[in-house]
């Protein structure tokens, strides 16, 4: 029976191929835009470090001025200052904890006509490595010891070694950045979180950076810090004086296992602006904060307002083209009546008759949830287009949204024939008859 | 008049089918309205000069690695090369530009004071040939001269005495005269005094999407830092042809820096509204696309509601109802079926508009342009509906006499 009723369907779509084209492109042009979109937003909220994402904290402290909240919600800084950061670093309260600032650097190749060239750096602690699951391939991170003594060490990424030492084991080998020698302690093989979680300051979707050294570095003038820089109190002369300033310009993450330790964390967060409070700092009411790396994301509306709105117009798109579908498969299926008059008087049933205009309908669906999807590719080659670097790796269809994709059509298909089909089946055969 | 109700009461036996052209033009009308006025607001910012000769500028960065590196000697000597360079009109290094999305700001204000209300401001370091080389128009006082110009070392805190600033930052400073601004004191830092002795028509500051975009200043400093820009005006169109001859001759004068970053203002233009630009693209096939199917929606539901009247409309003509009458009928019907579409669009577009505002905090839409959207769709369904209509006047009245 179902392949008859297939068969049925498919001599109505095509005995109608005008109506039924404009319905199949109607269902796959808001299929295609809604995933388009859809595609977008959910990459953009998507969870860049889903094993571990509720156990890594970002802190912020609000250090800020006290005539004038540093956000207009009164939310804290997004970033510390050098000395509250270095005291919590070396206070070493949580079970890991990584303070982090962006920088870049000149890498000088070994070889006479080797030219040296920019990379992007992050000056970061030990921790880092091992909280955020970095990928090695040879090698491994530093220690703390290292950071403690302020050791001259990197890790590369993959492609920096392949473009100083060929792609070789390059561990205990020095390479000279920013006119200093740093020993290599590993290499990582691509590792690229999108969102950028760990620092979305200057950008949620930018590339993770190309080589690594400690946080100390900056301090000792080794390597050249980048990355967002915010003062609300005048700063000395000399780079101790900043050091020393109340400008926010580094991260800092924790990993805490439980909420146990996250309650304990926060108490010693309470404890320490306490403490800096009577030394005349941290004016402002106390308003730690520690959001786990979902929270921050969202906090942080990294999910940017053009995606959000974008995605509620094509949802509305959506709606359009099925109210289209709807009322042109209820017009479809009155103009059947004779024919549906006529079935029903030579016996068939309000269900064989419901069955076959639903599959119908589901025909239909498939046929628009397959166009869907060649203009939900479409579109997002539109959107790489457009937007250039500025959306890189947010454009990509997995199967989990073709099949959603397919699976959207295809539902909302057949909730489009609902109403029609029940029309269909109530047709009164006599008085089809009598007329014909 | 008697017609109409006759029309009317024809549309009331096919409820649903109005219904359901009357809400795709009501959600039609809904996104299109506001779809539009979004694209409004972003072409606006985008129209909003940047003060610069844009079409002529180019910049480079200048990352400095050597160790020994004679920060004062080799800026003199660069910006020696560049401003006899052939072809180039003025040179300057500079520590930010416009519309890049990175740079300075400060505060400054018109009472000293640590409690004292101040306005942010972007700040250029810039020496002396700053308006030439950048192409501002100087509306008050005067430029810096060459004894203004200071050293800046890497990590220095304080101030020039003098700054010139752009007239919307005059503005905020002194909303009551601009003008007056020219000769006052300004405190940058809360206590530090800085003369304001020039004011520019027009220079944006790095940032397109804050609010005090207009707001900058221009500071004399020449600096001493590994990571400077230079940024170079030419003649009216030899711009492309100067690029790569400046950059090989920076990288080769002096092998203890890299250039990098080589890019004109038109593309930094273009990257910082490239945001703007998708939107407002994608939401114009949007809106093409919305309009194609509502469109085709109506017709396909006018030819087969003729279809389904073929006999009816016979009998009308054979009774002596003329062609004109016919097609006036489908039109009047599709007027209703519009009118009450629209009239639920209005209510839908002003309340995503409200949604919008209140979650995004855009503007309120205007009604101007709520009443261009509602002609538009008017016009949208009269077109749509010609073609069945003058299907349906075509039906010969013989079509009567047949039984079927």
């Amino acid at each position: 029976m179902f392949t008859y009723y297939l068969r049925l369907a498919w001599i109505s779509i095509v005995k109608h191929w005008g109506l039924s084209l404009v319905m199949i492109t109607a269902i796959g042009l808001g299929i295609g835009a809604s995933m388009t979109t859809v595609t977008v937003n959910y990459l953009m909220s998507a969870n860049p470090i889903p094993h571990k994402s509720s156990q890594l904290y970002n802190v912020q402290l609000d250090s800020w001025d006290v005539n004038e909240p540093y956000n207009d919600d009164g939310s804290p800084p997004e970033q510390l200052t050098y000395r509250d950061g270095t005291y919590l670093i070396n206070a070493k309260k949580a079970f890991r904890q990584n303070i982090q600032a962006q920088a870049n650097a000149v890498i000088e190749p070994e070889g006479d006509d080797a030219l040296p060239f920019m990379v992007t750096a992050r000056a970061n602690s030990a921790d880092f490595f091992t909280m955020f699951d970095l990928p090695f391939i040879y090698g491994s991170g530093w220690d703390d010891s290292s950071d403690d003594s302020k050791q001259q060490v990197v890790v590369l990424n993959n492609e920096t070694n392949q473009r100083v030492f060929g792609g070789e084991n390059s561990v205990g080998k020095n390479i000279k950045i920013g006119g200093n020698y740093f020993k290599v302690v590993g290499v990582i093989d691509y590792w690229d979180p999108k969102p950028r979680f760990y620092d979305i300051s200057t950008g949620a979707f930018n590339d993770a950076e190309e080589i690594f050294v400690p946080f100390s570095m900056i301090a000792e003038e080794k390597i050249g810090r980048s990355g967002n820089t915010n003062c609300w109190k005048p700063t000395g002369d000399g780079f101790q004086a900043f050091l020393n300033s109340e400008c926010v310009w580094l991260q800092f993450w924790v990993e805490l296992p439980n909420a146990e330790a996250k309650e304990e964390y926060m108490s010693f967060l309470g404890a320490y602006v306490d403490q800096q409070k009577a030394l005349g700092r941290f004016e402002r009411p106390l308003n730690n904060r520690l959001n786990n790396v979902m929270e921050w994301l969202e906090q942080q509306q990294v999910v940017t307002d053009d995606a959000v709105m974008m995605m509620t117009m094509s949802l509305m798109f959506l709606l359009v083209c099925l109210l289209n579908t709807v009322g042109l498969l209820l017009a479809k299926f009155i103009g059947k009546a004779p024919e549906i008059g006529l079935r029903q008087a030579l016996g068939a049933s309000r269900r064989t008759l419901f069955a076959q205009y639903i599959i119908e309908s589901a025909c239909i669906g498939i046929a628009g949830g397959l166009l869907g999807l060649v203009f939900a590719w479409l579109g997002l080659q539109g959107i790489a287009l457009l937007y250039g670097d500025m959306l890189k790796g947010l454009t990509g269809l997995d199967t989990s949204m073709i099949v959603s994709a397919v699976g959207l059509a295809i539902l909302t298909s057949i909730l489009a024939g609902l109403y029609p089909t029940w029309r269909a089946c109530n047709v009164q055969p006599s008085q089809q008859l009598k007329s014909q | 008049m008697q017609e109409l109700g006759l029309i009317f009461r024809a549309l009331l036996r096919n409820k649903v089918g109005a219904l359901l052209i009357s809400l795709q033009i009501a959600l039609t009308l809904t996104i299109m309205v506001n779809a539009i006025f979004m694209m409004q607001q972003r072409s606006e910012q985008m129209l909003r000069p940047s003060g610069l000769d844009e079409a002529n500028i180019f910049y480079l960065s200048n990352t400095v690695f050597a160790q020994d590196y004679n920060q004062q000697v080799y800026l003199e000597d660069d910006l020696a090369l560049l401003r006899q360079t052939d072809g180039v009109v003025d040179a300057i290094q500079i520590n930010a530009i416009p519309m890049s999305g990175g740079g300075w700001s400060m505060g400054l204000q018109t009472e000293a004071g640590e409690d004292k209300d101040s306005t942010g401001v972007a700040v250029y370091m810039v020496d002396d040939h700053a308006i030439n080389a950048m192409g501002l128009e100087l509306l008050a006082g005067e430029n810096f001269s060459q004894t203004d110009i200071e050293w800046r070392a890497s990590s220095q805190n304080n101030w020039p005495a003098k700054t010139i600033i752009s007239k919307a930052m005059a503005e905020s400073l002194f909303p009551d005269d601009w003008q007056s601004a020219l000769g006052k004191t300004a405190y940058i830092n809360q206590a530090e005094p800085m003369q304001i002795t020039g004011i520019v028509k027009a220079l944006q500051a790095p940032w397109n999407g804050w609010s005090g975009v207009e707001r900058s200043m221009l500071v004399p400093y020449k600096m001493e830092t590994t990571g400077g820009r230079f940024m170079i005006r030419t003649e009216a169109g030899r711009r492309d042809e100067l690029m790569p001859i400046i950059e090989k001759a920076l990288s080769e004068s002096n092998k203890g820096r890299i250039i990098r970053r080589v890019t004109t203002m038109d593309d930094t233009r273009e990257r910082s509204y490239r945001g703007h630009n998708a939107v407002n693209k994608i939401l114009t096939s949007v809106i093409a696309v919305l309009t194609l199917i509502t469109g085709f929606g109506i017709v396909g539901l006018a030819m087969f509601s003729i279809n389904r009247r073929t006999k009816q409309i016979g009998t009308r003509r054979a009774l002596g109802a003329t062609k004109g009458q016919i097609m006036s009928f489908f039109m009047i019907e599709n007027l209703m079926i519009s009118s009450f579409g629209v009239l639920l669009g209005v209510a839908g577009a002003i309340g995503l508009n409200i949604w919008l505002v209140s979650t995004f905090s855009m503007a309120p839409i205007t009604p101007g342009l709520i009443l261009t959207g509602v002609i538009v769709l008017f016009v949208v369904g009269q077109i749509a509906v010609l073609y069945p209509a003058m299907k349906a006047a075509k039906i010969s009245p013989a079509i009567a006499t047949r039984t079927a």
